[in-house]
């Protein structure tokens, strides 16, 4: 973690990363896709409805990813005061935010042929909502100070009180009677679900997971530059505020 | 598997719901990184003007 802490290095190795990113996301969406569209057979049950579950399913994977990665950066920026820990933690956020969007939306439209209702309260859809309401409030909060580090703290503490909510979505399915299902994948025993379904939610969170990366690191990189631009203007109106006191200084004949 | 086109995007009768799962899914994804493709290219376009501006003052002084 700490070699990448530095922002020069890490523009530089984030800019030899991002072409190979993009094109191993672009070759995994479609592999993906094939595999989730075309080749995974229609659900002895559900039909082809199941088709939902490879996007649902890897993108609820990739938000609980991303908080917990926001967790760790918010830990560091209140231990070591980090300030690309801060901007870690930011720019994770919105993209964390959308994979959340993109759970809930996708598991409403699966949610009303299987069950017949959009939307249920009970634990996993509730809790996975609250995490979507964290994901924007930590956002709010970190923009919502003049003074970027205040902001920065606040929502860091923000972040690690809202951990709790983690293991309730992990175990909400156990713990409270629900119509979601529970766990076939990550499960003591290994995955219950055939390989032919499993091959293209792998493939799926594969993609999801290396989209995250690179829009994270363009994300990342574009708020070092943002940094450097803030320092270079508070820099003129400095020189701008001693230009004119010298001006007054200066003696008048 | 497909076996024609049609046959294809009916999903089964579920072509109401699969659809737009994943229409929803490419709009956000496309949206979260053209946005931050364009904000990226915002900075740098902003830095270079900046940094031509102080090194032409640097100069001129």
């Amino acid at each position: 973690m700490h070699r990448f802490a530095n922002p020069s290095r890490f523009m530089r190795m984030s800019a030899a990363a991002l072409p190979w990113l993009g094109t191993i996301t672009a070759a995994l969406l479609a592999a993906g896709l094939i595999l989730a569209l075309v080749v995974a057979p229609p659900d002895y049950q559900q039909g082809d409805s199941a088709r939902i579950m490879f996007i649902h399913v890897p993108a609820a994977w990739t938000a609980l990813f991303v908080y917990v990665l926001i967790v760790l950066a918010s830990a560091s920026s209140l231990i070591w005061r980090h300030p690309l820990a801060d901007i870690a933690g930011r720019e994770a956020a919105p993209i964390g935010a959308g994979f959340t969007f993109i759970c809930l939306v996708t598991g409403s439209l699966w949610g009303k042929p299987m069950w017949g209702a959009w939307w249920v309260w009970d634990a996993r859809l509730t809790s996975v909502l609250i995490l979507f309401f964290l994901y924007l409030g930590y956002l709010a909060l970190a923009n919502a100070f003049d003074e970027p580090t205040r902001g920065a703290r606040a929502a860091a503490v923000l972040a690690l009180v809202g951990a709790i909510n983690l293991p309730v979505i992990k175990f909400s399915v156990d713990w409270w009677n629900t119509l979601h299902q529970p766990a076939s994948v990550f499960r003591l025993g290994g995955p219950s679900i055939h390989l032919s379904l499993l091959a293209p939610l792998g493939v799926m969170a594969a993609a999801f997971t290396s989209f995250f990366l690179a829009v994270w690191f363009v994300r990342i990189r574009g708020a070092i530059l943002a940094r450097k631009i803030a320092v270079i203007v508070e820099g003129a109106q400095m020189d701008e505020m001693i230009d004119r006191r010298g001006v007054a200084a200066a003696p008048t004949q | 598997m497909m076996e024609t086109l049609p046959n294809f995007l009916a999903m089964g009768g579920y072509a109401s719901f699969v659809w737009p799962a994943y229409a929803v899914a490419a709009i956000v994804l496309a949206g979260v990184s053209l946005h931050s493709l364009a904000a990226y290219r915002r900075c740098q376009r902003e830095l270079a003007r900046l940094q031509q501006v102080r090194s032409r003052r640097g100069s001129a002084a």
